[in-house]
């Protein structure tokens, strides 16, 4: 199966059903259900779940495109998380529920800002150094107070008796950060398209701004954030599941420093209108902001892929070759 | 967008090559100094780039009856990846092996083809571009130097500015004006091979900010050549150009021009036992970038390979990837002064200072920063 015989049913569905006005919808407290239905009932989300389990058993490369579609049509509910989550569930011989899963690092029993916690059922969640998959009723999931968002607070005093399954190498905020990377550069090229489009579109001047130098240089970097970003996420798919660490640093380091700029060019080109609550750009640029952050932003992943290199006594070529480009090759 | 720069691997039977080459390279990198490394491309070498020839190291790309090795793009990447990482010196050969041989291959007749290419794939003629002259510098279009048709050729007057390597080169491959005036833009321009050894070619090296002298003045007066000094089309070499600087932008000498400080630098933190914080986060996003540039440089490559020219990929990718390459002493000038009361060996201090000082050179050479954006802008429907 080909990329496009993969992406393009799928990219249709989102379309159908994740229109900016149901994503408004939903983010103003509408019921996903009609959403997740779709979804459920497309069979996509068992994508990673191997055909033994009755899955389509496909490898987090080939479904890179898929995790970037959601980030393009800024689909408000946990697809990625859930496909994973699905995945990781079988491995360990656990029957997966219905609704939307999200991923969640906990410490002490506490995460921030987990993206569209407020509209999963279960929480599939890292703590003391074990999975274990957890009805949301069970955790104290907050509001962030942040308008139009869906993520949540979580806290949680005692993790239960829900069983454990088998903690993947590295845990799991690699695999959290590389489903970030894909949906930033899902939104960046989004983004891009849009802001290419308006430049051309308005005048000023007695001609389209995208005729000015200035703009033009702008939205040239923003390219290049956006191809970056892009090839990051591939990085970080490339080598299946788990994803090393080098792989989902470099995905995640990337992409997270990449979305603040590509926002911030988005805006600048489109101007007021940019920042109207009735304009699309802000369903991606906001997205952008909250997807940067979540699961560790540039610094931290910096921090822990400087570590891995450090300790080595490759060259920088060698080690991008055989620990990052490398284990995608895997 | 810009979707087919796309994840691409190096086939295994070309990183077949690594091994064997390291050895050949590692003789002549041994005993030079990381300043001398630091100067990778810049530094000339002759009898290491016939070595490289003997070795069947250059001209890769090219079908064997030339003598090349009939590999491709990708086998390329890999050897001059591995010279780079070294700071091996490569001049000598660069410019014929990355972009006259292509350019021959593509336009040339079948007689300079087998005049021109074997000895680039020994390593023995080494070319320059002349394309940048006192009044053209982006504005490529409005070269001045021009060749009148004669009985038998062409008579060559006028005059080359910062061309690399002119003073060692056997050839010169330059842009000249065959008919009309500057004001006709890219109409009337020819690329002809000039040997740089004939009567009327007068060449002044220039010293740069370093102390080196790797470009030149050249100067034509009443320069005879040959009728098969014109390669390709006469009053196509602005079409000829623009192909030619798909393979002159698109490799990845554009991401690792630091790469020997970079390495230094992380030799030296490791001896100093610093992996503190900001110390692993600065290796890290330093690594991060190099990673993902290196993967959207073979990511071009792979559009060579497809026999496509990826001009504004490469553009994309050479801007973001000098950008790279100009952070790096920047940020490591800032890591090793912040750290005032840890000592550093001198000889990477003279590297970080040669690579701060060179470092404008990167989004200079082989086309400005403002003209690979403008190329972009176009790519994105903007122009």
């Amino acid at each position: 199966m080909d990329g496009n015989e993969l992406l393009d049913p799928f990219a249709r569905l989102l379309e159908d059903v994740a229109t900016p006005a149901q994503v408004r919808k939903i983010e103003a407290g509408g019921s996903i259900a009609p959403l997740w239905d779709a979804l459920k009932d497309s069979g996509f989300l068992d994508a990673l779940v191997p055909e033994d389990n009755g899955g389509v058993g496909l490898s987090l490369d080939a479904i890179g495109p898929l995790l970037q579609a959601l980030g393009g049509n800024a689909v408000p509910a946990p697809v990625a998380e859930t496909m994973v989550a699905r995945a990781m569930l079988a491995a360990g011989g656990i029957d997966a529920p219905d609704g939307p899963i999200v991923l969640a690092t906990l410490t002490q029993g506490r995460a921030t800002a987990v993206p569209l916690a407020r509209v999963a059922t279960h929480l599939l969640v890292e703590a003391d150094g074990a999975l274990r998959l957890i009805p949301a009723e069970k955790i104290e999931i907050g509001a962030t107070g942040v308008e139009h968002s869906l993520a949540g607070h979580l806290a949680l005093s005692d993790l239960g008796s829900a069983p454990t399954l088998p903690l993947p190498a590295g845990g799991l905020r690699p695999v959290a950060a590389v489903l970030r990377a894909c949906a930033i550069a899902g939104a960046a090229d989004r983004l891009l398209q849009m802001t290419v489009d308006y430049a051309n579109d308005r005048i000023q001047f007695g001609k389209p701004i995208g005729k000015q130098q200035a703009v033009q240089h702008q939205l040239a970097v923003m390219a290049e954030q956006a191809v970056a970003a892009r090839m990051a996420a591939q990085i970080g798919c490339a080598g299946g599941m788990p994803p090393s660490l080098a792989a989902a640093a470099t995905a995640k380091q990337i992409s997270s420093a990449a979305a603040g700029l590509i926002a911030n060019i988005a805006h600048a080109v489109h101007g007021a209108i940019g920042i109207s609550e009735e304009y699309d750009l802000q369903l991606f640029s906001r997205r952008l902001h909250e997807w940067r952050l979540a699961d560790g932003a540039e610094s931290y992943w910096a921090a822990l892929l400087g570590r891995d290199r450090l300790e080595t006594d490759l060259s920088s070529v060698d080690y991008v070759r055989t620990r990052v480009a490398g284990a995608a090759a895997a | 967008m810009f979707e087919t720069l796309s994840l691409s691997r190096l086939p295994a039977e070309d990183e077949a090559i690594r091994e064997p080459l390291r050895a050949l390279i590692a003789e002549t990198t041994a005993g030079l100094a990381t300043s001398r490394r630091a100067r990778s491309w810049q530094g000339f070498d002759g009898a290491f780039s016939r070595a490289l020839g003997a070795a069947g190291y250059l001209g890769l790309t090219l079908p064997k009856r030339y003598g090349g090795g009939e590999r491709g793009a990708f086998a390329r990447y890999v050897v001059v990846e591995e010279l780079l990482s070294a700071g091996a010196p490569v001049a000598a050969h660069w410019i014929a092996d990355r972009q006259s041989a292509p350019l021959i291959l593509n336009f040339g007749t079948e007689a300079q083809r087998e005049f021109y290419l074997p000895p680039i794939c020994r390593g023995e003629a080494f070319f320059c571009i002349g394309m940048s002259e006192p009044g053209s510098g982006s504005d490529l279009a409005s070269v001045r130097t021009r060749a009148e048709r004669t009985g038998s050729g062409w008579l060559l007057n006028g005059q080359k500015i910062w061309t690399t390597n002119a003073m060692h080169s056997d050839y010169m491959i330059a842009l000249v004006r065959t008919s009309g005036s500057p004001a006709d833009r890219h109409q009337g321009l020819s690329q002809l091979i000039v040997d740089l050894k004939a009567p009327g070619v007068t060449i002044r090296p220039i010293v740069d900010l370093t102390g080196d002298a790797h470009f030149a003045e050249v100067f034509f007066e009443n320069v005879a050549l040959n009728d098969d000094a014109l390669i390709g089309q006469e009053g196509d070499g602005w079409r000829q150009v623009t192909a030619e600087l798909a393979f002159e932008r698109s490799g990845p000498e554009r991401i690792y021009s630091s790469v020997v400080l970079l390495d230094a630098w992380i030799r030296h933190v490791q001896a100093a036992g610093r992996f503190d914080g900001a110390t692993a986060e600065l290796a890290g996003r330093l690594t991060a970038q190099l990673a993902t540039l290196r993967a959207m440089s073979i990511s071009v490559t792979a559009r060579l390979v497809a026999g496509e020219s990826p001009v504004v990929e490469a553009s994309l990718t050479k801007d973001l990837g000098t950008g790279y390459e100009q952070s790096i002493p920047l940020l490591i000038g800032d890591d090793l002064a912040s750290h005032p009361d840890e000592p550093a060996d001198p000889e990477l201090y003279r590297t970080l200072l040669y690579v701060s000082h060179i470092a404008p050179s990167f989004s200079l050479r082989g086309g400005t920063r403002e003209i690979l954006r403008g190329i972009i802008a176009r790519g994105l429907g903007l122009r």
